[in-house]
């Protein structure tokens, strides 16, 4: 018999996120929070994150991923949060029921608010429809990462980088830290995607950056001999032994996609209104199950804010709302956070922005419209992969209306 | 180094005298040497990779066919209905799943619509004679997210789904289980016949056996050019690629979507998978390699692009996989199954219908044999799967498991430890893929394949 139990909030994910919510909660002084984390350890991503910095925001001072994970940790289970390792959520029901698997086989759980913060992952190599054989060592970054800091291994001596995401310097870092020499980091687009400073690592460690170049095909049986690129028409054949392909981040959503929660297209992660509060109102999200991708401190802070907004909505104060105003996206807008803004109060558990992503490189100019009306202008820096807020105060949001558009002028 | 070997020693493999060496150890390969030793002889099963399945029964749409489309009086349609019939007959002793879903033959376009009376008339043919035709009401009743163009329908409610690697995994262990032997890494590489049996030579020593059946797939016309100087069949491997999305596009499809077929092939299938997820594929490209099923970009868009006409729901949903196999072709149509002289039989050009035919092709195969059999048995012995299907009770639902390793998949450490010991544990990491699904899931092994790789580190050995 599948055993049950009961819960005041139960948090789906021990990463950065989910961890500042249980603190927020218990700080609020709910009594029974507990946090499901599927992995032996809590901590999330960072635990094999082996550079730092993570910790400035949380913890006053410069930490590695793993010893930030384990301070996480630690200040959660002297709180009195209750971590269930190894206790992995595989499907959400209406209400705030879930469906668990544990060690010890099947198991319920009902909790009054259910917090989802199941984080992100990167874009494997089928998802990027990638040609050519396929051998051993193609890998993401995050596969890279507990390779060589979680399991002390090495899966090859001499890969090729994908892509010059921030994570991809972090791959970087990982090779040159664990002995592996990437023969060179590859990017499509004519710029690095990450802040323009990364564009020297490259050439600090002695690995060729090359711009405008394409991974065509990975070639090799058993493990990778070599991939096939092409820059300016003419390609090249690069000898290496692995492939990491980095970032492309997507949210870790099948829970949401599978369930009677709403998900949203642009962001991959669920719908919800400034609050975090998903489409079943016994739902909140938080962390990079929202959006990909942000940091962990940043993650951490919108953790603290929806615990603090789940603590109110449980003491009854986070009435329903009025009415609720859908945010559309615009030409050039790849995703905004939240998608919807429930009024007419709107303090907010996600911060007081709205979170946007540019799809393409377009112009630096965001309106905001309502209907033919446009009702905020303003610059800021719209290549992709950058976080862009436009402060939720500064709208004045028209009465009666039912969406607003937000779009990046050409 | 003696390393234990499946069913014996390959000392002891090599020491004696085998009635029946079968040379490959794919799907065919599995079957064929599973039915000799049901029926006492002495069998061993020759496999040149590390582990069993590494040919054309890598990569196949694992359906199940009922034949209502092969050519009417063939071997080939003869061997897929009685290989249908055992698979049914046996699978729940050996613990293997079926997915009952049917299929549909849709047709898009006038040009289709002309073609499904045919079609019909030839299922009736071949005895499949619960196939009926269907309108579009009734279709999009029971298809309702195929996209609306689709007209009317063949429906052949016997086709269905199943594991392709449990299956053979499952007949080379009840080969096992009754006694005969599997060596890997055991490419056969030259033999000479004295007149009453063949000494086939592989880097791992010698093997003795008074009949050699050729079931190496991809490599049949090369083997047997090699061992007996002529081959009556040449091999032209033909590609089959695929796109698997994730999960959540099960929801959207319940019967296998065949297209009406073209004269080149059965064109491009969307189904589920017995493993929750669907399917769109294969292609169909001839190429000389036999070895190399790469990947090629603009076919796999196209693919993709090609399952979203027919299911505009699977938009948003992930892909999950990409992969690709071989077909054993040849230059005709038709099996090429055939007693040659030398104590040998050949099994080749099982093209594209080997995984459901395997069986049947197994009985055909021991009915050719006039050699010996060492021994006759009581009632076999059952070695029973561990189910990886996803509509059936899966290992992680169970207590004791120790823990869950691919969360996309849902495999545990239990599972993984098993795959990794037994009469023929995982000989590679593929392998291990194939017995237990662990980093075949969405992420692709992001989460879980540094730890994969920790626990069967120094255990992976054909
Ligand atoms: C490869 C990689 C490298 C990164 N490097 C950095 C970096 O250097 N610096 C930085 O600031 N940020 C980095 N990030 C961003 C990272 O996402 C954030 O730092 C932070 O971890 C986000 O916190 P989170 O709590 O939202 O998610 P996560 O840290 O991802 O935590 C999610 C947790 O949920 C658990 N979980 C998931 N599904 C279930 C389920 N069904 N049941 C139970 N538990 C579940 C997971 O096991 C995990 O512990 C990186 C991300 C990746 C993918
Ligand atoms: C794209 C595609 C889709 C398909 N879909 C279906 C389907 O839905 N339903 C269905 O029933 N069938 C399907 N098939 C067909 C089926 O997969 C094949 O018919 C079947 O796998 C052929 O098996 P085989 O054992 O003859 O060959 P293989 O699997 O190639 O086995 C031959 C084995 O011999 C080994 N070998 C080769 N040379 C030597 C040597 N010298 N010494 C020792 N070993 C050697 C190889 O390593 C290999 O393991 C499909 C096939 C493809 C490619």
């Amino acid at each position: 018999m599948a055993e049950t139990s009961a819960c005041d909030v139960a948090i789906i994910g021990g990463g950065p996120s989910g961890l500042a919510a249980a603190m927020a909660l218990r700080e609020a002084g709910v009594a029974q929070v507990v946090v499901l984390e599927r992995e032996k350890q809590a901590g999330g991503i960072p635990r094999h994150c082996g550079h730092p910095p993570f910790g400035l925001r949380e913890f006053g001072r410069i930490l590695s991923g793993p010893r930030y994970a384990a301070r996480l940790v630690e200040t959660a289970e002297r709180a009195g949060i209750d971590i269930r390792r190894q206790h992995t959520v595989v499907a959400l029901h209406p209400g705030g029921s879930l469906d668990l698997a544990t060690p010890d086989g099947t198991a319920t759980l009902q909790a009054r608010r259910v917090i989802l913060a199941t984080g992100v992952r990167e874009t494997p190599r089928s998802a990027r429809f990638i040609g050519g054989d396929r051998p051993q060592g193609v890998i993401n970054t995050g596969a890279l990462q507990a390779f060589t800091y979680l399991e002390k291994q090495r899966p090859f001596a001499r890969p090729v980088i994908i892509g010059s995401e921030l994570v991809a310097f972090s791959a970087l870092l990982t090779c040159r830290k664990a002995g592996m020499q990437p023969v060179a980091m590859v990017e499509a687009n004519d710029r690095v995607t990450a802040w323009s400073p990364y564009a020297l690592a490259p050439r600090l460690f002695g690995v060729p950056l090359l711009l405008e170049t394409e991974l065509i095909e990975i070639c090799g049986s058993g493990q990778v001999g070599r991939v096939r690129l092409r820059r300016d028409n003419t390609e090249v054949l690069l000898d290496c032994d692995g492939v990491i392909l980095t970032g492309r981040f997507v949210p870790a959503a099948e829970l949401v996609r599978s369930s009677h929660l709403a998900l949203d297209v642009g962001s991959g992660g669920p719908v919800v209104d400034q609050h975090g509060r998903c489409s079943d109102a016994a739902y909140f999200a938080t962390g990079n199950l929202l959006r990909p991708v942000e940091t962990a401190g940043w993650s951490w802070r919108e953790g603290r804010r929806v615990g603090a907004v789940v603590a109110q909505d449980l003491a009854g104060d986070l009435p329903a709302p009025d009415r609720v105003l859908s945010i559309e996206r615009g030409a050039h807008v790849k995703l905004t956070v939240p998608q919807r803004l429930a009024l007419p109060r709107l303090g907010t558990g996600l911060g007081d922005f709205i979170q946007l992503r540019a799809s393409d490189k377009a112009g630096g100019m965001i309106s905001i419209s309502c209907g033919d009306r446009v009702i905020w202008r303003g610059w800021r820096n719209t290549l992709p992969e950058r976080r862009i807020l436009i402060p939720l105060a500064d709208l004045a949001l028209p009465e009666g209306a039912d969406s607003i558009r937000v779009s990046i002028e050409d | 180094m003696a390393q234990p070997e499946a069913g014996m020693t390959a000392q002891a493999a090599l020491g004696r005298n085998w009635d029946v060496a079968v040379i490959g150890g794919g799907v065919v390969g599995c079957a064929v040497a599973r039915r000799f030793a049901l029926e006492g002889a002495a069998v061993i099963l020759l496999e040149r990779a590390p582990d069993i399945l590494a040919g054309a029964s890598k990569g196949n749409s694992a359906i199940l066919h009922t034949g209502f489309d092969a050519p009417p009086g063939s071997l080939e349609l003869r061997c897929m209905q009685t290989g249908y019939r055992e698979y049914l007959e046996i699978r729940e002793r050996l613990n293997l799943p079926l997915l009952e879903t049917g299929a549909a033959v849709v047709a898009w376009s006038d040009e289709d619509e002309a073609k499904l009376d045919g079609i019909l008339a030839q299922a009736h043919e071949n005895d499949v004679s619960d196939a009926r035709r269907i309108g579009r009401d009734e279709l999009l009743a029971r298809e309702p997210n195929l996209a609306p163009q689709a007209r009317a329908a063949v429906l052949v409610p016997g086709e269905h789904l199943i594991d392709p690697w449990s299956a053979p995994l499952a007949y080379i262990s009840q080969a096992l289980a009754e006694g005969a032997a599997c060596l890997r890494n055991a490419p056969v590489t030259a033999g000479s016949f004295d007149g009453a049996s063949w000494r086939l030579e592989t880097p791992r020593g010698r093997i003795t056996a008074g009949h050699v059946v050729n079931c190496a797939g991809l490599h049949g016309d090369e083997l047997e050019r090699s061992l007996l100087g002529e081959c009556d069949f040449e091999i032209r491997p033909r590609k089959g690629q695929f796109v698997v999305f994730d999960k959540a596009a099960a929801a959207l499809l319940r019967t296998i979507i065949l297209p009406v077929p073209t004269e080149r092939s059965k064109g491009v299938v969307i189904c589920r998978t017995i493993f929750g997820n669907v399917l769109v594929g294969p292609t169909a490209e001839e190429q000389p390699e036999r070895d190399r099923a790469n990947l090629d970009r603009r076919m796999l868009e196209e693919l993709h692009a090609s399952a979203l006409r027919m299911i505009p729901g699977l938009a948003p949903i992930p892909v999950t996989a990409t992969y690709a196999g071989l077909r054993p072709a040849t230059e005709r149509k038709e099996y090429r199954i055939g007693v040659k002289e030398r104590n040998w039989i050949s099994v080749g050009g099982i093209r594209s219908t080997g995984l459901t035919a395997a069986l049947g092709i197994a009985q055909h195969v021991v009915a050719l044999y006039d050699g010996a059999k060492t021994a006759t048995r009581a009632e076999p012995q059952w070695p029973r799967m561990p189910n990886l299907a996803d509509h059936l009770p899966r290992d992680w639902q169970q207590p004791g498991h120790g823990e869950i390793v691919c969360h996309c998949e849902l495999v545990t450490r239990r599972e993984i430890e098993q795959a990794l010991t037994g009469p023929l544990p995982a000989g590679d990491p593929g392998g291990l893929k194939r017995r237990t699904r662990a980093g075949m899931g969405r992420c692709q092994g992001f989460y879980c394949s540094a730890h994969v790789a920790a626990i069967s580190a120094g255990r992976l050995h054909g």
